[in-house]
């Protein structure tokens, strides 16, 4: 038997450009989104390990109380699968316009810019992506991700004071869009007082810290419910998860948004509550909100 | 991923690339010393995955496009999502049977075809986009679909 001489260099050892310019490409890709970025003054993810807190009715309702209080405001509708921002900020729903800065978002409730997927996705149908017939699973993360990628550094978001992120449920998607973005300013984490909102949302605040958010709100919703006949206010849960995961983890809660039957009813017909009963408890307690998040390092007004 | 020549022990570097429209990818590389050629192909899984992170096999041949990856992957778009976009790009016409095969063209991705093939002509210095002239464009830029 003959001794193998041959040495084939290792990957390291070996410059190439071919590999390189792919690389470079990812860097162009970052830095891209960088750029975009630069123009933000601040980014504020809204989220949750839970689906069906109201994460994008609170997001809707941030985004359109921050613009009317005078803040050039963007939103994004990360849930690319379940997108419903446009639709709660009564985006208009002209075409979209393409110019050799990128795609002008469309505009909704106090003049928010924003882009969903659901602005550019034939009615009703769900968001399919062209892949081999087999195993498309494997790609769908890839796929998804690189939309987000595209709906943040694609847009002309022009100048704003801040950028709203609706991110979608789960915390490996919420793992994503933390490295995707370069910076985030602030993370809102949306629960409901229920126990299994806590575990969920326990975990996304654990995933949150590991990737060295500093400031994470948590924001309570559908804490209570007023009789709307004897004014009498009644917690919806049983439980009460939202201050204990608050104890747990040593965050503060930045609110308590009470239910309220019109706030579902504003938030479907695409007008925000805040805008249609500001004087509402619920619109109150979201303009407490909004005002911790125009300075989020003050107390709570 | 790289390839070594292991006679010469130079790395191959990317020669041309060709999108057959099945999805698959085939990308030829040469040795710079002594010019063999290998070609790397790649199943429609394989291409997904590359093309799926918004980038291409041996560098872009045309500066990446607005919403890129969303028009071009998305098959459920709406065919009215973008604004239609003039069939001039500079002093660049459109003759009439490249127009209508134009319209051939989804229209969730249309712009964005229109938008490259105009710049194409462009920088060759093309006055009239014709049937040939999208051929040869997508042979040249590797515009699989397109």
């Amino acid at each position: 038997m003959t001794e193998r001489t041959r040495k084939i260099r290792t990957y390291h050892q070996v410059a190439d450009p071919s590999s390189e310019d792919i690389v470079g490409q990812i860097e162009a890709q970052r830095s891209k989104l960088a750029d975009r970025l630069a123009d933000i003054d601040r980014l504020v993810v809204v989220a949750s390990g839970k689906g069906g807190v109201g994460k994008s009715a609170i997001t809707a309702n941030l985004a359109a109380l921050l613009a009317e209080r005078g803040r050039r405001v963007g939103a994004i509708d990360a849930d690319l699968h379940g997108p419903s921002l446009a639709a709660m900020l009564g985006a208009d729903r002209t075409p979209l316009v393409v110019s050799e800065h990128g795609v002008e978002p469309a505009v909704g409730a106090a003049g928010v810019r924003l882009m969903s997927m659901d602005l550019v996705l034939s009615d009703g149908a769900p968001l399919e992506w062209r892949q081999p017939d087999v195993a498309g699973f494997v790609y769908q993360s890839t796929l998804d991700t690189g939309a987000v990628r595209e709906l943040l550094a694609d847009v002309v978001w022009g100048r704003l004071d801040l950028l709203l992120i609706d991110a979608p449920p789960g915390t490996d998607k919420l793992a994503r869009l933390l490295e995707l973005l370069p910076v985030i300013d602030t993370l809102l984490l949306i629960t409901t007082p229920s126990e299994a909102a806590r575990r969920a949302v326990g975990r996304a605040v654990q995933q949150a810290r590991g990737a060295g958010i500093s400031t994470i709100g948590l924001v309570a919703n559908m804490t209570v419910h007023e009789c709307p006949d004897c004014g009498r206010s009644e917690p919806m849960f049983e439980a009460d998860g939202a201050t204990q995961l608050a104890t747990e983890t040593g965050l503060e809660l930045w609110a308590e948004v009470p239910f309220e039957p019109r706030f579902a009813v504003a938030t479907d017909a695409g007008r925000p509550l805040v805008l249609e009963a500001p004087e509402s408890p619920a619109a109150l307690e979201l303009d407490r909100l909004a005002a911790r998040l125009e300075n989020p390092t003050s107390e709570t007004p | 991923m790289k390839f070594l020549c292991i006679d010469c022990d130079e790395v191959m570097t990317f020669a041309e690339r060709e999108l057959p429209g099945d999805g698959t990818l085939a990308a030829v590389f040469e040795c710079p010393d002594c010019g063999r050629e290998m070609a790397m192909l790649t199943n429609p899984m394989e291409t997904k995955l590359v093309s799926g992170l918004g980038i291409q096999v041996g560098g872009r041949t045309v500066p990446d496009q607005p919403l890129e990856l969303v028009r071009s992957s998305v098959t459920t778009g709406d065919e009215k999502a973008f604004a239609d976009q003039p069939l001039t790009t500079g002093t660049v016409r459109w003759s009439e049977a490249a127009a209508e095969r134009l319209q051939g063209v989804p229209g969730f991705v249309r712009g964005m075809v229109k938008k490259i093939y105009g710049e194409y002509a462009v920088e060759r210095g093309i006055e009239e986009i014709t049937p040939e002239i999208m051929d040869r464009a997508r042979q040249d830029l590797g515009l699989e679909g397109m």
